[in-house]
């Protein structure tokens, strides 16, 4: 049994979960939490397609831009979710998107 | 059978965080799942990724998460979700089956192998792509620190009428 059907199994399962956890999810933190689980599957796929066209180094390179893009992602969104904390203190997106003014 | 196990444990461990109740333990359970990807990506061949994946997304990531948890706190939120979970279960649903029908059967051309080393590949096939990154890196380095800088307000110190008093004795003296 070769590795790469499993792998498109966790591709899948990965996506689910991280695109169920940002429709469902109220907290800022959280949502940070399903972009991660999602862009991991997105690193799965991008190593995948590149074993399955014979083209692994094209699919790690473009892998590891991925992981750099995803890592500065969570970084700012991290660092918005603590200012948006401070000044509003609150993190459940449905309390800030009723803010007015 | 050892990766069927791996990435039925991937796949619980991302479920557990999203479905954790404290931002703490979901940041553990996303650290297990960046060390399990990073197994999976290992058997797959993608040694060099695995490397990158397990340092950044299990150690960086992680502790990333725990500053900002440290800073914001952990606040507890109404069970109550944005969209009903039936709802969204079912859109999760219709998007993986699309994805199932779009994309199988893999069909690609295996022979096609490039002897270009992922150095190679890296710095000079997508050379473009690293300049993004560094150029990336710059900006989230800048947008972090004038996000999380505080600005100095200049402030005038009062005194009390009896502090006022008692500042002039000193100077008197």
């Amino acid at each position: 049994m070769t590795l790469e059907p499993v792998a498109l199994v966790g591709v899948l399962g990965l996506l689910s979960v991280g695109l169920y956890g940002l429709l469902i999810v109220r907290n800022l933190l959280k949502v940070v939490v399903a972009l991660q689980i999602m862009s991991k599957a997105a690193v799965l796929a991008l190593v995948l397609a590149g074993s399955a066209s014979g083209q692994m180094n094209l699919g790690q390179s473009l892998a590891i831009t991925v992981i750099v893009v995803d890592t500065i992602t969570a970084v700012i969104a991290l660092a918005l979710a603590v200012k948006v904390r401070q000044r509003c203190a609150t993190l459940d997106v449905r309390a800030l998107s009723t803010l007015r003014g | 059978m050892l990766y069927v196990i791996v990435l039925m444990t991937m796949l619980f461990s991302a479920i557990q965080a999203i479905r954790t109740a404290h931002l703490i333990n979901s940041a553990l359970w996303l650290a297990c799942v960046s060390a399990l990807l990073a197994t999976v990506l290992y058997g797959v061949g993608a040694h060099e990724i695995a490397v990158i994946e397990l340092s950044v997304g299990a150690g960086l990531v992680t502790v990333l998460f725990v500053f900002a948890i440290g800073l914001a706190g952990d606040e507890p939120m109404p069970t109550k979700t944005v969209i009903p979970r039936l709802f969204a279960f079912a859109l999760v649903f219709t998007f993986t089956l699309l994805l199932i029908l779009f994309t199988l059967p893999l069909t690609g051309s295996a022979s096609a192998s490039s002897q270009i080393s992922l150095t190679e590949t890296f710095w000079q096939v997508r050379s473009a792509d690293s300049l993004a990154q560094i150029v990336l890196i710059f900006t989230s380095v800048l947008t972090v620190l004038g996000l999380l800088t505080e600005r100095r307000v200049k402030s005038k110190r009062v005194f009390t009428p009896v502090q006022e008093r008692e500042v002039k004795k000193e100077l008197s003296l």
